[in-house]
């Protein structure tokens, strides 16, 4: 059924062009009294299609992916001078970081050796002050000993003047008394 | 005649015009040529005219159409072929545009007559032969002598090779007509068998899913034969190029 109706159609068209075709009967693609027409159509509208291409178009195009390329090469480029600006610049603020690092361990050093100085300093003149009033203190005492000293002997004599007194109950002389007291004392 | 498959190949003199008994009238192959060419050419420069550096989706497609046959070229014929850049690059455009006018139903396709696709492959066949020759002489022959072939078997290959490169423009034309014209052929038979089924009763209405699911499909495979076969004209014009330019193999 499907080929009969193929057929049909088939056949039909061959009668189908006997009537419309410009030439009887002919398969249109190898119709040759089309051929001069197509031939002129196709030289003039691909001539200018060629020439169009290669003037207008293609050098257009050509250029837009020239200046896209350029550009990008370019912008490569700036990024990587950008980068080498950013390592350069992490460089030198690591080294002032280290620097000042450094810097600050010598103020610390310098602050804790003055502040050393100041305290042994300070020490050494409350040392003085110590030992001066201590010295002070000894002479004292060694007066006050010599007077006590001197206030015994008086009191010893008084008192051996006195015993002697009482027990002999004559009068001795404060000569005779002193010889005997420093004889004895000695 | 709605079921006439050769119908759409005919021609019509739109404007008759007749020079010294030449015929050279407009005719609908001539309109569509026109159309072919200017639709092309105002894209192309329709599109580029931002001139974007960030292109815009039709600037891309012309960028790509651009790239794409400057990298065939170049992988064939080297940098040397860029020479021929703007032919290989009008011959593509003007084949695949062509072949996707015939797409559109009602419309005439340029390139399914022979004597378009035999002119087209008689303009490389002759670039090829004046830059061969105008490029290295006799030198060129060496491309029909190919190297490594044992003297016993030379005067064969030459012939073999000889008669290869005459059959060129015959391949070369036929491919890309025969292809165009039988996918509208079978195209246009199977829409026909859509109609005659349909009027068989409510049997042939449903028996009609048939041909018309493989007119959908048979669609879509001439959309890729239209692209395919412009592909494969440039593709051959590059290598024959690279013939022209290096007759002694690379």
């Amino acid at each position: 059924m499907f080929i009969s109706t193929a057929y049909a159609a088939t056949t039909e068209a061959a009668k189908h062009g006997a009537e419309h075709g410009e030439k009887s009967g002919v398969f249109p693609p190898f119709d040759p009294s089309t051929f001069s027409s197509q031939l002129v159509w196709l030289a003039i509208t691909f001539g200018f299609f060629y020439f169009f291409m290669a003037r207008v178009a293609l050098p257009r195009i050509g250029n837009i992916l020239e200046d896209r390329r350029d550009r990008i090469s370019q912008d490569l480029v700036e990024a990587q001078r950008l980068k080498e600006e950013t390592d350069a610049s992490i460089a030198a603020y690591e080294q002032e970081l280290s620097e000042a690092r450094h810097k600050a361990h010598v103020i610390g050093g310098e602050a804790n050796d003055k502040a050393r100085a100041v305290t042994d300093s300070e020490r050494e003149k409350v040392e003085a002050e110590l030992a001066e009033s201590l010295e002070e203190a000894e002479t004292r005492i060694g007066n006050i000993r010599d007077a006590a000293m001197a206030e015994v002997e008086v009191i010893a004599s008084d008192t051996a003047e006195a015993i002697v007194n009482q027990l002999i109950g004559g009068k001795t002389t404060r000569a005779e008394l002193a010889k005997a007291i420093s004889l004895a004392s000695r | 005649m709605a079921n006439d498959p050769i119908h759409q190949f005919q021609i019509t003199k739109l404007l008759p015009l007749d020079v010294n008994g030449v015929d050279l009238s407009f005719t609908n192959s001539s309109m569509f040529m026109v159309a072919t060419v200017v639709l092309t050419s105002v894209f192309l420069l329709w599109s580029t005219g931002g001139r974007g550096l960030v292109p815009s989706r039709s600037q891309s497609l012309s960028e790509i159409a651009y790239e794409f046959v400057a990298g065939m070229l170049r992988d064939s014929a080297g940098s040397q072929g860029m020479k021929f850049f703007p032919f290989v690059f009008s011959l593509f455009m003007f084949i695949l545009v062509a072949n996707m006018f015939g797409m559109f139903p009602y419309f005439f396709t340029v390139t399914s007559h022979v004597i378009i696709t035999v002119a087209l492959a008689l303009a490389v066949f002759l670039t090829v032969l004046i830059v061969g020759f105008g490029k290295h002489g006799f030198g060129f022959l060496k491309l029909f002598v190919p190297s490594g072939v044992p003297i016993a078997i030379m005067p064969l290959v030459v012939a073999i090779e000889v008669i290869s490169f005459i059959a060129r423009p015959i391949s070369h034309s036929v491919r890309l007509f025969a292809n165009m014209l039988a996918g509208h052929i079978t195209l246009k038979v199977f829409a026909g068998f859509i109609v005659s089924m349909s009027t068989m009763g409510a049997v042939g209405v449903v028996g009609s899913l048939l041909p018309f699911a493989m007119t959908v499909g048979l669609t879509a495979l001439e959309f890729l034969v239209a692209f395919l076969q412009a592909y494969v004209f440039t593709m051959l014009t590059c290598m024959y190029i690279n013939d022209a330019l290096h007759p002694g193999g690379h």
